[in-house]
């Protein structure tokens, strides 16, 4: 029995189905719970106000959106060298919950920045690699569309996404040369000094574990569905070449 | 038993909103997907062994 | 390799428009900055080095998706793919020959164009040798791009959707190499990271792009 057994799409289906609804409901348990704690049972941040409770979802969201991306990126990797059609399918399905997360990581950023920092947008490191990376996101959802024969689709868009994650990175790096920000460092790190609050930080953890459960469930779900539209497509067209014969 | 959110109440209430819409969206949208393929799918499969 | 980059040459003359069309692009979204920002001369000149950067790269952009489109109507890139030549050598000749008739004139024009817009004198030399060194970076990323959309029938626009993302160190250097030198700073930090980034696209996009054409061409 190895991990590689999951890449028959049938056995992935049959794993995978009763855990999707376990996945949802602990993934909403935990954003309940976190964000209900975060809302109402933490106190206000001495300099930031009652912003500071926007941290609950901002952290979450822009952890998933890079996570995302990562995920793809190993997927596509494993179709490149394996050509498993199941994780190609995987990246495909994880795009669109990527660009989900990217999008709520900009807006609570924006709304977070107009009372700290004056403004709605500033071109920060930070907030312009997250805008780039949503670019990415776009044209990497857009070669899928584009390409109507699905092998074809899933390698290309393996490639783009490899060398999109080269020079996501490279980019990362060059805005951070082109300006300095605004945004403060990281809010988790390993140093305990430069880690939010205690207060702060267990209902955040708990709403990150919430977000990654969320994510996983709407990957797994969503694969499931891309494994469909792949099998519909392969009937139909076996349907198509019996009529011609017939 | 609101929390007093002060000056920033509607900040942090929009936060929240766009963030639950976002979520709701995408939750929403995955469902339905699935949903109508895997309807279509049992469609294709009758047809496929009828 | 030579021979493919003559062709290639050879035909973007004759077609004509290959260098003359990218240039009078260029020269228009120039003309038009101006139109859309006012003619002060000192708003002008602060912003100068980053409207040469941008209006090269979308004239760069413009004639991408003539690098493969032609050869794969007329069924020559099949020819080229099994030919002795490796695929990746046929892409590093395309993109030698895209910078040749759409990156080499931009250089050249860029100075003229920056009269313009009011550059400042002493960014001269660091525009010209930052579009030199950014340029093939720019021809190299499109050949990968051109490759990945050439067997779509409109490929054009998500073309663009794709490249200009993977411009974006490319210019923020460039830019900032011809910014920093009209100012009188100190360039060699972005002047090296924006050769290393051309260095590392001559490196790497070849291989990227021969790996996309093998699978359009199955």
């Amino acid at each position: 029995m190895s991990i590689w057994d999951y890449a028959n799409p049938k056995k992935f289906i049959a794993t995978t189905t009763p855990l999707v609804p376990w996945f949802f409901g602990l993934a909403g348990v935990s954003l309940v719970v976190g964000l209900i704690w975060g809302f109402f049972f933490t106190p206000d941040d001495f300099r930031q106000g009652s912003t500071v409770k926007i941290i609950y979802l901002h952290v979450p969201s822009a952890l998933m959106a890079i996570n995302a991306w990562l995920m793809m990126l190993v997927a596509s990797l494993i179709w490149l060298i394996r050509r498993h059609h199941v994780s190609a399918l995987a990246a495909k399905a994880a795009a669109p919950v990527g660009i989900a997360m990217t999008l709520i990581a900009l807006f609570t950023g924006a709304i977070w920045g107009e009372p700290m920092w004056g403004t709605w947008w500033a071109w920060d490191p930070r907030l312009t690699s997250f805008l780039i990376l949503f670019l990415f996101y776009l044209g990497y959802v857009a070669l899928w569309q584009a390409i109507s024969d699905p092998d074809t689709a899933a390698d290309l868009t393996s490639i783009l996404c490899m060398v999109g994650s080269v020079f996501a990175l490279l980019s990362r790096y060059a805005v951070n040369f082109w300006n300095q920000g605004l945004h403060q460092g990281a809010s988790l790190s390993l140093d305990k000094e430069e880690n939010v609050a205690d207060v702060f930080y267990q209902p955040l953890l708990l709403c990150i574990a919430g977000f990654v459960l969320l994510f996983l469930a709407l990957v797994l779900l969503r694969t499931r569905t891309e494994i469909g539209r792949r099998r519909i497509r392969a009937l139909e067209m076996r349907a198509r070449r019996q009529e011609v014969r017939a | 038993m609101m929390p007093d959110l002060g000056d920033y109440a509607g900040a942090v209430l929009s936060a929240y909103a766009v963030s639950i819409v976002l979520l709701a969206a995408i939750v929403v949208l995955s469902v339905v997907q699935a949903r109508s393929v895997r309807r279509r799918l049992d469609d294709v499969e009758d047809r496929d062994n009828g | 390799m030579i021979a493919l980059i003559a062709r290639d040459l050879r035909l973007a003359i004759r077609a004509g428009g290959g260098f003359g069309l990218g240039l009078a692009f260029f020269l228009i979204v120039i003309v038009l900055v101006p139109f859309g920002v006012g003619p002060e001369a000192l708003q002008l000149r602060e912003i100068a080095p980053g409207i040469l950067w941008v209006a090269a790269l979308l004239s760069a952009l413009l004639s991408l998706d003539r690098i493969f489109a032609l050869d794969y109507e007329d069924g020559s890139l099949q020819l080229l793919a099994t030919a002795p030549l490796p695929l990746e050598s046929v892409s590093l000749a395309k993109a030698v020959s895209h910078w040749i008739t759409a990156g080499l004139p931009l250089v050249i024009a860029g100075p003229a164009l920056g009269f313009l817009l009011n550059l400042a004198p002493a960014a001269y030399p660091w525009l010209i040798l930052s579009l030199l060194i950014g340029t093939p970076a720019l021809s190299l990323i499109g050949t990968f791009g051109a490759a990945l959309t050439v067997g779509l029938r409109r490929g054009g626009l998500l073309l663009s959707l794709l490249v200009l993302p993977l411009y974006v160190p490319t210019l923020i250097f460039g830019a900032e190499v011809a910014r920093r030198g009209g100012e009188g700073l100190a360039v060699q930090g972005p002047l090296l990271l924006l050769a290393g980034v051309t260095m590392g696209t001559v490196a790497l996009m070849p291989f990227a792009a021969a790996m996309v054409l093998k699978v359009n061409l199955r």
